[in-house]
């Protein structure tokens, strides 16, 4: 475990500084003059000029580059071009909206999937085992933003119960007033990530449910609740943790939409209005920022994993051995991104897993 | 069992956030005096500094609130005095002698004096200064402080417009640093804070000079989306939105006795600028072809409604030179037709129209689109960013023909610059806007721009397709606040919540 962590945090460090490249040069690449969100109809020749100094336009990309770069190393993501703030301050800031709500949002879609997943799966030929299928699948078909427009126009507009939009100026130093305002935002994402999340665990569960290793479980003397403790959901749960990391990097990279629909002064929103404004390092630390936390996610789905289903322990060795086909399924990908969760659910004839 | 839990777990949840829904303080009356004034906008401030691009949003929420200019510019469009107690112009026109007002602190504590306000038009003036009214600051040849509360301005030629363009200039004490993220002004507020993306506020100056602002403060809330902004209103987190950007959602208002709603007038036009360098824009009679073949009338009402104003030319109601020209290029399909035919255009022709990506150009664009092919125009609707337009169309002319909104008052005399971007060169014209500027009453100055605006109806130098509509929306608790938005000013000051 430990040579694992060691391996996964080097691997970390050097995705952060391919992608600190990635970004400059994708950004240099786009169309456009930073300099000219700074200037407005009327302005002269010379003006132009000195707008495109003061953000460094007129430098060549490499020393722009290097610029940043050596910034970057001493942990300092610059000053943004327009606004002239600093941009990790701002980022911070933003963060303090941002990682709440797609926390909130998290916990609250597994808390709602879960369950709802499972009985989806449980009652699978019953009326309303079908019926929560069914909404799930309707859940991910609604665009996030219709879901809160029906929420504001509901909870805030006709009932007066919540705000419809904004955070608290204080942010966090009245905590009920900060949670106000991210009822409706946390609800809304929720519900999205909470039907798709129910999909997966329908699934997962129905593929456990099927399996020999449970119905050899039962056979042994088990009963259905001890049999599906033990070992169903331990199953279950390994497919299921890799969405959960896709959805949370998701949701926390989706949050723009939300953002805009609540007014919330979060990361999203910013990234927005940066982009809009060609504000590169605005733009770089945001993104910066993001892959970072995305990184994170992956890291952490993968750990879970890997504590949970021990063949995945297992299968470190096997490939720093000289590989494994293709069983090292887990390896070298940033977020459980290349985990195709239904397809690869735990084999029904793995001994490594019953343990009874 | 686990799923009993989850339930009740995700239960409690619910209710936790339900329950902190109620929790939620309602607002108790207080006096208007102590009120604080929640504003929303969708203009935030791209930085703090009038002078280094802080755009639209900078002048909303600062100018007159936070900063104050020797003159200020009333909503109505008149010049008053404000920082200057009085000035004198010398006979030729070329001295102007402005008397500070005693008793002026900045926020920081700092005394104004004269040397403040040279600072602060030398600032406008220098070499990397962004300011858009740069030029229009180009006659000032030199600013002397003879002594700590009087300020010489010297001319290298006369200009009528300066008191006027000095009410753009804000004064900014010397000593004041990071102007960007922080301000030092003379005005009624001062900042308190400014989380980007977010609100914007401030609260009362005790040591303010002049007459004391009505409310203990307002806050600007800002909005990406105009729906959000609305629902603000309608939950009461705003009192007041600075300007409506689209009458869709002005029913919800109109109908109900909680809310006030004004029809003031922008001095914002949305053109449709000719390339007048290229052909064939560069026909005049090709232009007012096109002119008199778009039904401004329509297009405004299926963008605005019932909101918003013809003009038939570059001047607002709120210029002091502003004529109804409306008539000059009337809507007459056949009359367009036969434009055309003597400009040799008989069969039409078809051109490339830059628009920009935002509201309302795209949709402007199709209506256009559809009224020129009646007299057998086509158009190819090119949509581009706000980025794009500046480099390409602002810097580089490389266009035929482009939508785009101007705001500013007075800027009929950016028709007497060749070098504009829509390339318009009548000798005549350019003569009239320098004398216009040179006149030595304004009755003159008036007269010479209003030949130059009937000039350039004529001569259908552009089609100013329609004047928008400045609509402000109150809670009918509000009194006091401005209605017409001149350049999106916003003065606070006089507003009163009961």
């Amino acid at each position: 475990m430990v040579s694992y962590l060691i391996r996964r945090f080097a691997f970390l460090v050097v995705t952060l500084v391919l992608a600190s490249i990635v970004l400059f040069v994708l950004l240099r690449l786009l169309p456009g003059d930073p300099a000219n969100a700074l200037l407005s109809v009327g302005a002269t020749k010379e003006q132009i000029a000195s707008a495109r100094a003061d953000v460094g336009a007129d430098l060549p990309v490499i020393e722009q580059f290097v610029r940043w770069f050596s910034q970057l190393a001493r942990f300092d993501l610059g000053t943004s071009y327009i606004s002239g703030l600093p941009v990790g301050p701002e980022i911070a800031q933003r963060l303090v909206v941002t990682v709440p709500l797609t926390l909130l949002a998290f916990v609250l879609a597994v808390i709602i999937a879960v369950p709802v997943g499972f009985v989806a799966a449980y009652k699978s030929h019953r009326w309303y085992g079908v019926a929560l299928s069914a909404v799930s699948q309707l859940g991910i078909a609604v665009p996030v933003f219709w879901i809160g427009v029906l929420l504001v126009t509901f909870f805030a507009l006709r009932l007066q119960l919540l705000p419809a939009g904004g955070f608290p100026q204080d942010d966090w130093q009245d905590p009920a007033a900060a949670l106000r305002s991210l009822a409706l935002p946390v609800i809304t994402v929720a519900i999205v990530m909470a039907a798709s999340v129910t999909r997966y665990v329908r699934s997962a569960v129905l593929d456990v449910l099927g399996s020999d290793y449970l119905r050899s479980s039962r056979a042994l003397g088990a009963s259905f609740a001890e049999a599906m403790w033990r070992h169903g959901l331990r199953n279950a749960s390994v497919p299921v943790i890799s969405i959960l990391g896709i959805e949370l990097a998701t949701t926390f990279l989706g949050a723009v939409v939300v953002e805009s629909v609540f007014a919330l002064p979060g990361l999203g929103s910013m990234l927005l209005t940066s982009i809009a404004q060609h504000d590169y390092p605005d733009i770089q630390g945001v993104l910066f920022v993001s892959t970072f936390a995305v990184l994170i996610v992956g890291f952490l789905a993968d750990t879970a994993q890997r504590l949970v289903d021990p063949r995945l322990r297992a299968s470190v060795s096997g490939n720093r051995g000289g590989g494994s086909g293709g069983g090292g399924r887990r390896r070298g990908v940033g977020p459980a991104s290349t985990a195709v969760p239904v397809a690869a659910l735990p084999g029904t004839t793995d001994p490594g897993v019953v343990r009874s | 069992m686990k799923k009993k839990l989850g339930l009740a777990t995700g239960i409690a949840l619910v209710s936790a956030l339900a329950l902190a829904a109620c929790s939620g303080t309602s607002s108790s009356s207080t006096k208007p005096a102590d009120a604080t004034i929640n504003i929303g906008s969708v203009y935030e401030p791209q930085n703090l500094d009038n002078t280094a691009g802080g755009g639209q949003g900078v002048t909303e929420a600062l100018n007159g609130n936070v900063y104050e200019g020797l003159f200020r510019l009333t909503d109505t469009g008149k010049v008053e005095n404000l920082l200057a107690k009085s000035f004198k112009k010398s006979a030729d026109g070329l001295t102007y002698t402005f008397d500070l007002q005693s008793g002026v602190t900045f926020h920081s504590g700092a005394k104004l004096t004269s040397a403040d306000v040279k600072y602060s038009i030398e600032k406008v003036l220098a070499d990397d200064s962004q300011s858009a009214r740069k030029s229009s600051l180009a006659p000032i040849s030199s600013v002397s402080t003879p002594d700590d509360s009087t300020v010489v301005v010297k001319l290298s030629s006369r200009s009528i417009s300066l008191p006027y363009n000095l009410s753009y200039v804000w004064i900014i004490d010397s000593a004041a640093k990071n102007l960007k993220t922080s301000e030092d002004g003379t005005g009624p507020y001062e900042l308190d804070s400014w989380k980007r993306g977010s609100t914007l506020s401030l609260t009362k100056y005790k040591g303010y000079w002049g007459t004391a602002a009505k409310n203990a403060g307002v806050v600007f809330h800002y909005y990406s989306d105009a729906t959000a902004l609305n629902n603000a209103l309608l939950t009461n987190a705003v009192d007041v939105v600075t300007s409506e950007q689209s009458p869709d959602a002005l029913a919800q208002f109109t109908g109900n006795s909680s809310y006030k709603v004004t029809d003031g007038k922008s001095t914002t036009k949305l053109l449709l600028a000719f390339n007048d360098k290229v052909a064939p824009f560069n026909k005049v009679g090709v232009r007012k072809a096109i002119t008199s073949a778009i039904d401004n009338k329509q297009l405004l009402n299926s963008i605005w409604g019932d909101y918003g104003t013809l003009i038939g030319s570059m001047v607002p109601p709120t210029d002091p030179w502003y004529e109804d020209l409306t008539g000059v290029n009337p809507y007459d399909v056949t009359l367009a037709k036969k434009e055309l035919a003597a400009a040799g255009y008989a069969d039409g022709f078809t051109f490339t129209l830059d628009t920009p990506n935002y509201d309302p150009h795209p949709a402007a664009a199709q209506i256009i689109k559809s009224d020129l092919a009646k007299v057998g125009i086509t158009v190819k609707i090119n949509i581009i960013t706000p980025d794009t337009w500046y480099s390409k169309v602002y810097q580089k002319h490389d266009f035929q023909a482009t939508m785009q909104e101007h705001v500013n008052d007075r800027d009929v005399v950016f028709y007497g610059n060749p070098d504009f971007y829509w390339g318009y060169d009548n000798k005549q014209v350019t003569g009239w806007v320098d004398q216009a500027e040179q006149a030595s009453t304004t009755d003159e100055q008036t007269a010479l721009l209003k030949k130059v605006n009937t000039q350039i109806a004529d001569d259908a130098a552009s089609d100013w397709l329609y004047l928008y509509p400045q609509i402000v929306v109150a809670s009918s608790k509000l009194s006091g606040y401005p209605v017409n938005g001149l350049n999106s000013q916003f003065y606070a000051y006089d507003i009163v919540k009961k």
